[in-house]
């Protein structure tokens, strides 16, 4: 994800008493919930369609939120989540968690974190290579980091306390990024391979971040992908961006969530998902947002990439 | 360059539009870039904004959305959010409204805001279930007067001199914008969510003195001692049983030293 957070979750619309936290809770421990992220496409759940996925149900193999929207003590989004949460496999996304920041980890937000994972039972928790935290300030967008040794070490640090305190492996995913820092001394593949290397996290291919980053930065994104520690990734993320200029009239592209995913980018993914057989995809829309059917058709369009015609039968059994 | 010093400057020059772009920060070509580093000036203040708007919206409504996310700006490079978690962010954006000059003419909007904040605090405050009449049935009369009330944690009073609470309802949902006089007197609201919706209910006189003093754990009794020296026209029967009906409570004793009573099932 490149934006933030922001909209108070289904503002307005609230729903009636039959979802009642309570009740769901106890069903929650009653019942077992499917745990794992099957290799299928999945949609960011957006609370403007948390009627339309209860009413009916769609065909869709796992819901994402992000965490900081279910960080409130109470209320509708944790009665809504609750519910879809009985349904649909569930992965959690971060991003607030700073973990790029050069100052200790906000221990109050990762043990929120473990609140929500305990509570939902994600299959996945993910997490950006980025920071947005200096002082008292929350600055609300994914920063870049210089890939340097003292960055490596302080990234390597965190992610090892994240996984410590969550009992858990985490996955990070690959930044969308628009300059890069004179004093790198890395790749960001070689970086990233590191970072795998030293902490034993997992990896979140945003694919259309490659695009974004590889446009900006003048990276051939085949190439990135090829590089890329593929063997580590559990799942992909795809989202539309939007075509600018910079100062010398350069492409600049920013990823703004807010459209379909691009051509370039599906082309990109058909690429990833030949090297990587059929892989967890989340369709990222975080504004503009628009009617459910066009995000199931986005979702559709993921698994027909994965699934072509002669493994149907695969995706059947992948659930 | 040290990670720090790397990042204090990055930070420093994000919330400063007139700062210049920290040394190190290139293009793909190696060279300085402004237009490159204004991405994330723009994301940053643009996202703020937009978290603000979510919380509210009726001061959009009443102002217009360019004048808002003018307003809001100023705001955001004021006070950015201490904690990453935006659905709480905006606390000081009424206090601000307040003092913020253009928008002096209209010397109720901060008070429409705190009933947008009210909302939305109500909007993620923790369950409890509220007591509902039958839980005071069989209480001995003679021990009324020295009842004290938990109330429920998602209640909120905003207290206004203008019809803040009339203005707040025609700029939301289903409301529709009519004149209102200004000096028609002040209007106290009430905020709550004892169940999955936010409830937003206008109090009669003395009302808001009366929960504000149960709030603080004095007795039924002197509650009402306080709000029938505030307004002679308080009804005590019709409030309570107001307050009961709308879920206010979610426990009560009988004294200071006596035990609570809980709804039933209350995991709060």
């Amino acid at each position: 994800m490149g934006r933030g957070q922001g909209a108070s979750p289904c503002r307005g619309s609230l729903i009636d008493g039959t979802f009642a936290g309570e009740r769901s809770k106890v069903i929650m421990k009653q019942s077992v919930l499917p745990k794992a992220i099957p290799p299928r496409a999945g949609v960011g759940l957006k609370s403007d369609h948390y009627r339309t996925i209860l009413e009916s149900n769609p065909d869709i193999g796992f819901f994402e939120v992000h965490a900081e929207n279910y960080m409130g003590a109470g209320g509708p989004p944790h009665r809504y989540i609750g519910e879809i949460r009985n349904r649909y496999p569930l992965s959690l996304h971060g991003v607030g968690l700073s973990i790029g920041a050069d100052r200790p980890l906000d221990r109050e937000h990762v043990g929120r974190l473990k609140y929500l994972i305990q509570r939902y039972q994600p299959g996945l928790f993910s997490e950006h290579l980025a920071w947005s935290t200096h002082e008292a300030s929350f600055f609300n967008d994914l920063l870049p980091v210089p890939y340097t040794a003292e960055t490596l070490k302080r990234v390597c640090e965190h992610i090892d306390e994240v996984q410590g305190t969550l009992g858990r492996q985490m996955l990070l995913e690959n930044p969308s990024t628009y300059i890069a820092f004179a004093e790198s001394t890395y790749t960001e593949i070689d970086f990233i391979a590191e970072i795998v290397r030293q902490t034993g996290c997992g990896l979140l291919l945003d694919i259309n971040n490659v695009h974004v980053a590889s446009t900006n930065q003048q990276w051939d994104s085949v190439r990135y992908i090829d590089g890329y520690p593929l063997a580590h990734v559990q799942e992909i993320h795809l989202a539309g961006h939007t075509r600018e200029a910079d100062d010398k009239g350069r492409p600049l592209l920013i990823d703004t969530h807010d459209r379909p995913v691009d051509e370039l980018v599906w082309d990109l993914f058909a690429h990833a998902i030949a090297r990587l057989g059929p892989t967890p995809t989340l369709i990222e829309w975080d504004a503009k947002i628009p009617a459910w059917p066009r995000l199931q058709a986005e979702a559709d369009r993921a698994e027909a990439v994965m699934y072509p015609p002669t493994r149907q039968e695969a995706r059947r059994a992948a659930g | 360059m040290l990670l720090a010093e790397r990042q204090r400057d990055f930070a420093n020059a994000l919330l400063d539009p007139a700062a210049a772009v920290p040394a190190g920060i290139v293009g793909p070509d190696g060279l300085p870039t402004s237009r490159r580093f204004a991405v994330y000036r723009n994301n940053v203040v643009v996202g703020l904004i937009e978290a603000l708007l979510a919380n509210f919206p009726a001061i959009c409504c009443i102002v217009g959305e360019e004048f808002f996310r003018a307003m809001a700006r100023e705001f955001v490079m004021q006070e950015p959010p201490t904690s990453p978690i935006l659905l709480d962010y905006g606390a000081g954006f009424p206090g601000f409204i307040g003092r913020f000059e253009p928008a002096g003419p209209l010397p109720y909007l901060g008070d429409v805001a705190r009933i947008e904040r009210a909302w939305t605090e109500a909007y993620n405050a923790p369950e409890a279930l509220a007591l509902d009449a039958s839980a005071f049935a069989g209480l001995p009369g003679e021990r009324t007067p020295g009842l004290r009330f938990e109330l429920h944690p998602s209640l909120r009073l905003v207290r206004s001199r203008f019809p803040a609470l009339t203005i707040w309802r025609m700029n939301v949902a289903d409301g529709v914008p009519a004149p209102v006089d200004l000096e028609a007197g002040g209007e106290d609201a009430f905020v709550l969510r004892p169940a999955a919706d936010v409830e937003v209910r206008s109090l009669p006189a003395g009302g808001a003195e009366f929960i504000a003093r149960l709030a603080r754990g004095l007795s039924l009794e002197d509650a009402a001692r306080t709000a029938l020296r505030n307004s002679g026209s308080f009804d005590l029967a019709t409030s309570l049983e107001a307050l009961v009906s709308a879920g206010a409570f979610v426990g009560f004793s009988l004294g200071e030293s006596s035990k609570a009573i809980h709804a039933a099932g209350d995991e709060s």
